[in-house]
């Protein structure tokens, strides 16, 4: 077999792949529902009823969704680039590293100067932990893939080195947990007495602008022309090295935008189980938004449904939750095959 | 410092080096095969998680050994099927594709053990691989019981980089392996499908590195625990590069990284808590950054690696 451009796109391929794709999703995960024992209609049924049944099911699912949103413009920006950034986990640990270190009552500010202050300070140390890699890879040609996923493990021991000695909490009754950040510090919930807070509005303003640097401006479209062929564009005189650099800092300093919001605006304080994956779980919202920022805003609320429906199923159903982890990879790999044959048809010969 | 010295002299420590080395002998050789017919499989991580549960589980469920070992490499080999499958003819992104792979890989196998094994608080634990002395080599001072006074599945791993060397460098499969990852359209030229060979690589080497898994819960440890694997995939990824793509290099890599971190954990129970413990456990993962920089500029990459061939393009 082989693939050949389509001449045109074609509505009917546009529609019926990706249809193809979560068939194929649900149809494989509905066969593990059943070797589980259970039923696949009632399972489905509780997972969509847990992510938006109620006013506290989708306020939930948006909160969950609020890391996913940041890690998966992260990763949207660094991969259009082509640069390889699997490290969003990382650079998520060192915001929220910073929040704690700025927000626990080193600085005092109202909140007005004290939260701007954080989230700078966060963004620049997420920018330099991929600035690392970017350089190593511009300057000695270090594959950035290995760098960035080498570093998840380094930094996440960084920060239980930091969690058991200098950032400490003494009254944590020896749990390895920062102090609590001042009240200064802390993003406004946006329903009183919920726990949806005012990150997700950063969010959500963070994809519009991510969308405005990609579409609009003269960076955007030299991440996009370095993105599709390195070799062109720096025959065209873009500045490859310092693209990939300029793409390294917006995509860290994004990922840690997730580290920052979660501890100012949900937990308060810095844990070693802050992030369950969102770093990686990133990769998976910016490919199923096609890498577009503003579908990154859909995208992580999708992934994020089905994490907390599938946590609520799994507390009346027989099911184990990490059925929820198998569909978001399935769906991950299914979608990257259909929008390869959205652009492409097989020919067998 | 004589105390810190003395370690590479005790038997024990090398023994313990040889025994960290053998699944990323196994991981590195998989991973090694992949790239050098092209295909960066980024699946290595997920793929050693369902080795070592699948292997594990067999003889949890009273298969013998070996049968663990033949089940955890058919488990990679048919992840290796998919990610050949998504990477070969449909030319999908490896990256993308390859942590998917880790992704699905290592979701199914905790799904999995979830169901099969719901109400286990501590995991169980079976009868595992043990060290096997070979006569007159073992009595070798030192290096005798490091080297052969181990588990039959170190004897593997020794046999596997032979193997891979031997059909490289000695046999028509292994020059179209190599020939598929530097000039595909040459290989097509003589009647062989590119497509058939890279899948076979693929799936030959995510056997390996799904063997590489089961050698921690079947030779190294006795159980299956969540994030066993631990970032070793990734370390193998690193190992290829540092040997630049050659099993005989790659294996002295993978030995000195294993005899750095064995010496790690000693120098650990020397020094006495005065240095952080996260320190000692970070130096694995620095130590591969730094070997990446250091052989980075003459790093010769199989030239086709990563691009996906279409038949009668050039």
């Amino acid at each position: 077999m082989r693939l050949e451009p389509r001449p045109a796109s074609s509505v009917a391929a546009s529609i019926l792949w990706p249809a193809g794709a979560i068939l194929a999703t649900v149809v494989f995960s509905s066969l593990l529902v059943m070797i589980a024992g259970a039923s696949p209609l009632t399972v489905f049924w509780l997972v969509i009823k847990g992510a938006a049944g109620s006013q506290f099911a989708a306020l939930e699912t948006l909160t969950r969704a609020t890391p996913l949103i940041f890690t998966g413009l992260a990763v949207a920006v660094a991969f259009r680039a082509k640069l390889w950034n699997i490290g969003a986990e990382a650079q998520l640990y060192l915001g929220a590293v910073m929040t704690v270190v700025i927000g626990t009552g080193a600085v005092t500010l109202p909140s007005a100067g004290l939260i701007p202050l954080i989230m700078i300070a966060a963004m620049l140390t997420g920018a330099l932990a991929l600035l690392g890699p970017a350089v190593l890879k511009t300057k000695f040609g270090v594959d950035e893939v290995v760098t960035t996923l080498l570093l998840n493990f380094i930094v996440l021991l960084f920060v239980s080195m930091l969690l058991e000695g200098p950032l400490k909490d003494p009254t944590g009754l020896g749990w390895p947990q920062s102090k609590r950040v001042i009240a200064e510090a802390q993003l406004p919930r946006l329903i009183k007495g919920k726990r949806l807070h005012f990150g997700f509005i950063l969010a959500i303003v963070s994809a519009i602008v991510v969308w405005v640097i990609m579409k609009k401006t003269t960076l955007g479209y030299e991440m996009r022309a370095v993105g599709h062929n390195a070799e062109a564009a720096r025959f065209a005189g873009i500045p490859v090295n310092r693209v990939i650099v300029k793409t390294a800092l917006l995509s860290g300093g994004l990922a840690a935008l997730a580290g920052f919001s979660e501890v100012a605006g949900l937990k308060g304080n810095l844990t070693l189980d802050l992030s369950p994956g969102y770093g990686y779980t990133g990769i998976v919202v910016a490919m199923l938004a096609m890498l577009n920022p503003l579908g990154v805003i859909a995208a992580a609320i999708f992934v994020a449904g089905i994490f907390v429906g599938a946590d609520a199923m799994s507390r009346s159903a027989n099911v184990p939750s990490y059925i929820a982890e198998v569909m978001v990879a399935t769906s991950l790999l299914t979608m990257v095959a259909a929008i390869m044959l959205m652009r492409y048809r097989v020919r067998w010969r | 410092m004589n105390e810190a010295l003395e370690i590479l002299f005790t038997a024990s420590f090398w023994v313990a080096a040889i025994r960290i080395a053998s699944p990323l002998i196994f991981a590195t050789m998989g991973e090694l095969i992949c790239e050098r017919a092209g295909v960066l499989n980024l699946g290595i991580e997920g793929i050693m998680v369902a080795g070592a549960f699948s292997g594990w589980f067999t003889v949890y469920m009273g298969g013998d050994l070996w049968t663990g070992v033949f089940v955890a490499a058919l488990t990679g080999a048919m992840f290796g099927l998919l990610h050949g499958f998504l990477t070969v003819p449909l030319g999908l992104s490896q990256h993308v594709t390859g942590i998917g792979i880790t992704l699905l890989a290592s979701s199914l196998t905790y799904f999995t053990y979830r169901i099969l094994l719901p109400e286990v608080s501590s995991p169980p634990k079976i009868e595992p691989f043990q060290p096997f002395a070979v006569p007159v080599l073992s009595d070798i001072p030192v290096l005798g019981p490091a080297l052969f006074n181990q588990t039959p599945l170190t004897y593997l791993a020794y046999f596997t980089v032979a193997a891979v060397a031997f059909v490289f460098y000695r046999t028509p499969v292994g020059v179209a392996v190599r020939a598929v990852g530097e000039n595909p359209s040459a290989v097509e030229a003589q009647g062989i499908s590119v497509t058939a060979v890279r899948i076979g690589a693929v799936m030959v080497g995510s056997a390996l590195m799904a063997i590489g898994g089961a050698f921690l819960t079947m030779s190294a440890f006795n159980s299956f625990f969540f994030e066993m694997i631990n970032g070793r995939g990734w370390i193998a990824i690193a190992l290829v590069v540092f040997g630049s793509w050659r099993p005989g290099k790659a294996l002295i890599g993978a030995i000195l990284f294993a005899a750095f971190d064995a010496y790690q954990v000693r120098l650990q129970q020397i020094t006495g808590g005065v240095i952080p413990y996260q320190i000692f456990l970070m130096m694995p993962f620095v130590l591969s950054i730094v070997a990446l920089v250091v052989v980075a500029r003459r790093a010769t990459y199989p030239k086709a690696l990563m691009i996906p061939y279409q038949k009668g393009e050039r």
